[in-house]
C-alpha cells in the first residue's frame, strides 16, 4: 500500500466514521455511579473457587494429608 | 485553585474512607464529561459511552492506590476508559455497533457513495479492536499520535503501525467485496 492509497484509505474511513468531536452526556451520570458503588460485587473469582475444589478434592482422596496441611496453616 | 484541586487528588490517593468518597465525587464530577467525550470517541454510540463512564469511574474508585499524582488524574482516566472501551469492543460481534454513523450526512468527497461508506464501516467493525481504536483515534478524530499512544500505553511507533494496518487490512477487505480505492 503506497502514501496514495493509504490517504485515500483515510478519506474513506473518514466519510464512512464522521467524528464524534468533543460531546457532552446527556444527563449527569454521578446517580449511576452512586447505584455502581452501592452493588459492589461479592463475587469469589472463579479461580479462588477452583483453588478451594482443588483442596477439597486432594483432601478427600489423601485424608491423611489434612492433619499435615493444618500444621502448616 | 492548584492547592484545591491537589489536596483532591491526595485525600483520593490516600484519604481516609470519608474523605476520599468525597474526593472521589469532586473528580467524577470535574471529569465525566471528558471521559465521555473520550469514550464517545471510541464507541460512536451515546448510550455504551454514558455505561463505559461509570464503569471507568468504577475501575478508577478500585485502583485508587495505584495513582500517581505526578501523571495526572486526565490522562489517568483516559488510559482506562480506552482500556475499558477496548474490553467492550472485545465482546461485540463485528457490525453490530458503529453502524448508526453510516446514515450521517456525509462532508466532502461526493465520489464516496453510501454504499461504500456503509462497506467501509461494516469492514472496520471486523477489525480487530486494538487496530480499530488506533485507528478512529488517528484518523477519524485526527488526535495527536502522542495522545493516542499515552491513552493504549504504547509507543508513538506502534500507533502508527497499528494504523497502517488498521488501513491495509480494511483496504483488503473492500477489495475483496469488489471495491478499489
Amino acid at each position: 500500500m503506497n502514501a496514495h492509497d493509504e490517504e485515500r484509505m483515510k478519506q474513506f474511513l473518514k466519510q464512512a466514521l464522521p467524528p464524534m468531536g468533543d460531546a457532552e452526556p446527556g444527563h449527569d451520570q454521578w446517580p449511576a455511579m452512586r447505584q455502581r458503588l452501592a452493588a459492589r460485587p461479592t463475587a469469589v473469582p472463579w479461580f479462588d473457587w477452583a483453588l478451594a475444589g482443588g483442596l477439597a478434592v486432594f483432601a478427600l482422596a489423601f485424608p491423611a494429608s489434612i492433619p499435615v496441611f493444618l500444621y502448616y496453616l | 485553585m492548584r492547592d484545591g484541586a491537589s489536596n483532591v487528588l491526595n485525600e483520593f490517593r490516600q484519604g481516609s474512607p470519608a474523605t476520599f468518597n468525597d474526593a472521589f465525587e469532586t473528580l467524577f464530577r470535574l471529569h465525566q464529561r471528558t471521559v465521555y467525550g473520550w469514550l464517545l470517541r471510541i464507541v460512536r454510540n451515546p448510550a455504551t459511552a454514558e455505561d463505559l463512564t461509570v464503569e471507568t469511574f468504577w475501575r478508577i474508585y478500585r485502583a485508587h492506590a495505584r495513582f500517581d499524582p505526578t501523571r495526572g488524574f486526565e490522562a489517568w482516566a483516559r488510559t482506562i476508559a480506552t482500556h475499558a472501551a477496548l474490553d467492550w469492543l472485545r465482546t461485540q460481534r463485528p457490525e453490530t455497533e458503529l453502524l448508526m454513523d453510516v446514515a450521517a450526512p456525509p462532508t466532502g468527497d461526493p465520489a464516496i457513495s453510501d454504499e461504500i461508506r456503509r462497506k467501509t464501516a461494516e469492514a472496520f467493525s471486523r477489525l480487530a479492536p486494538k487496530l480499530r481504536i488506533a485507528a478512529v483515534l488517528a484518523v477519524v478524530e485526527e488526535l495527536p499520535h502522542k495522545e493516542v499512544a499515552a491513552a493504549l500505553g504504547i509507543s508513538v511507533t506502534a500507533v502508527k503501525v497499528r494504523v497502517f494496518r488498521a488501513l491495509r487490512l480494511l483496504r483488503k477487505d473492500l477489495q475483496q467485496q469488489g471495491i478499489t480505492p
